[in-house]
């Protein structure tokens, strides 16, 4: 049951994107088409499930044994780092149509900070290894929504009339604002 | 920027507004949407990046020619996360509340882009006198920016400012600008703002 709501928690009533402003970056610059938001989301949520998994195992069978937490962020981002392109190199071998389809997208994914954040608050919640795999598919499905429902309406947005100074960034932020708020009718369904 | 020489001091005004890293480049839009729901949390986020880009860039300026081209990513990174674990180390021993305040964004500022960005655009291709200048630009820009956003979402969200209260008791606080949508609202217009002022500016 706890499994569940981890899920549900992170996919949708604590969105990454929507409330705690995480992968913001690729959440602007990737969601010009519907079609790349949807690789994109792809790729952060296959590397945000591995990622989960093995920073845990990082932290809780070498960093909490030998008492050197302070390392937990220098060895979590590279920790990270080296995923991405171990997964990367993972990928051209075994599926060279996904690998294409992911394109640029991939290598960028080590500067999202949704991949670091996720890890960081597995370890705050003290997450089991199962908890943190589910939050790590649940954030990456949430990740996915926040971002396809952007691109739906930026392509929407092309046709639309918006005033000069707003143009871009501004009217991104501004409608990310709207989907916040919408995303707000989620909270109370539960809490963790 | 780079090709034409600019003067040393056009190093330093530059992060201020021309090259904003929030307002112009959008870069670290994470920790400037997720700390700034009062100023104080605004202005120590600002300040404990503005440390963490000024010593890495440095650092990272200083050894430019000793790290070899291949890692150099992977260098920056080690050296960025090395002292953002100083900054947060020193907030959660000397001011607890707001380093419980601003949770995991303080650990985050290792993959804030701005501070990668300013070491592969800048650092490692300049001495450290200018690299020292155009990281202490940015990261006053960077404060400026989450200062304003903070003071503006205080205000509106909770009638204070540094916590005292500053609109009287007519006022009904606008709960959700200090909650996540009003970070995006308040962004969103000050970016429009910023847009407005520099087309003033260009005109004029």
């Amino acid at each position: 049951m706890k499994i569940i709501l981890i899920f549900i928690s992170a996919a949708v009533v604590n969105n990454f994107v929507l409330t705690y402003f995480l992968g913001l970056c690729p959440f602007v610059g990737v969601s010009k088409r519907l079609s790349s938001a949807v690789s994109m989301g792809m790729a952060v949520t296959f590397v945000m499930t591995i990622s989960a998994a093995v920073t845990w195992l990082i932290y809780n069978l070498l960093l909490v044994p030998y008492h050197i937490e302070i390392l937990e962020y220098v060895s979590f981002i590279l920790v990270i780092a080296s995923l991405v392109q171990l997964v990367e190199m993972f990928v051209r071998k075994v599926s060279k149509p996904l690998y294409d389809a992911l394109g640029i997208y991939l290598p960028l994914i080590t500067t999202n900070c949704a991949i670091l954040g996720l890890a960081l608050f597995a370890v705050l919640r003290h997450y089991d290894f199962v908890e943190s795999l589910v939050f790590g598919i649940g954030a990456g499905a949430g990740f996915t929504l926040a971002l396809v429902i952007m691109a739906g309406i930026r392509e929407e947005l092309e046709l639309a009339n918006v005033p000069k100074y707003f143009q871009g960034a501004a009217i991104t932020m501004i409608i990310a604002g709207s989907l916040a708020l919408a995303f707000m009718g989620f909270s109370g369904l539960i809490s963790i | 920027m780079g090709k034409h020489k600019a003067t040393v001091a056009h190093e330093f005004i530059k992060g201020l507004w021309d090259e904003n890293p929030v307002l112009i480049s959008l870069l670290g839009l994470c920790p400037a949407l997720a700390v700034t729901n009062s100023a104080i949390n605004g202005l120590a986020m600002g300040l404990a990046t503005t440390f963490v880009v000024t010593s890495s860039s440095i650092i990272i300026s200083s050894l430019r020619k000793v790290i070899p081209h291949q890692v150099r990513i992977a260098s920056y990174i080690v050296i960025i996360a090395t002292f953002v674990t100083v900054a947060d180390r020193f907030m959660a021993a000397f001011y607890p509340a707001i380093s419980k305040a601003l949770g995991p964004y303080v650990p985050l500022i290792v993959v804030n882009c701005l501070i990668l960005g300013r070491q592969e655009a800048f650092a490692s291709k300049n001495p450290v006198g200018r690299s020292l200048l155009d990281a202490l630009g940015m990261g006053l820009g960077f404060l400026m920016v989450l200062f304003t956003l903070g003071t503006i979402r205080e205000i509106l969200g909770s009638g204070t400012f540094l916590t005292y209260q500053v609109l009287g008791d007519w006022f009904h606080p606008w709960l959700v600008m200090v909650l996540p949508p009003g970070a995006f609202l308040a962004l969103g217009l000050l970016i429009g703002l910023s847009n407005w002022i520099n087309d003033q500016r260009a005109k004029a």
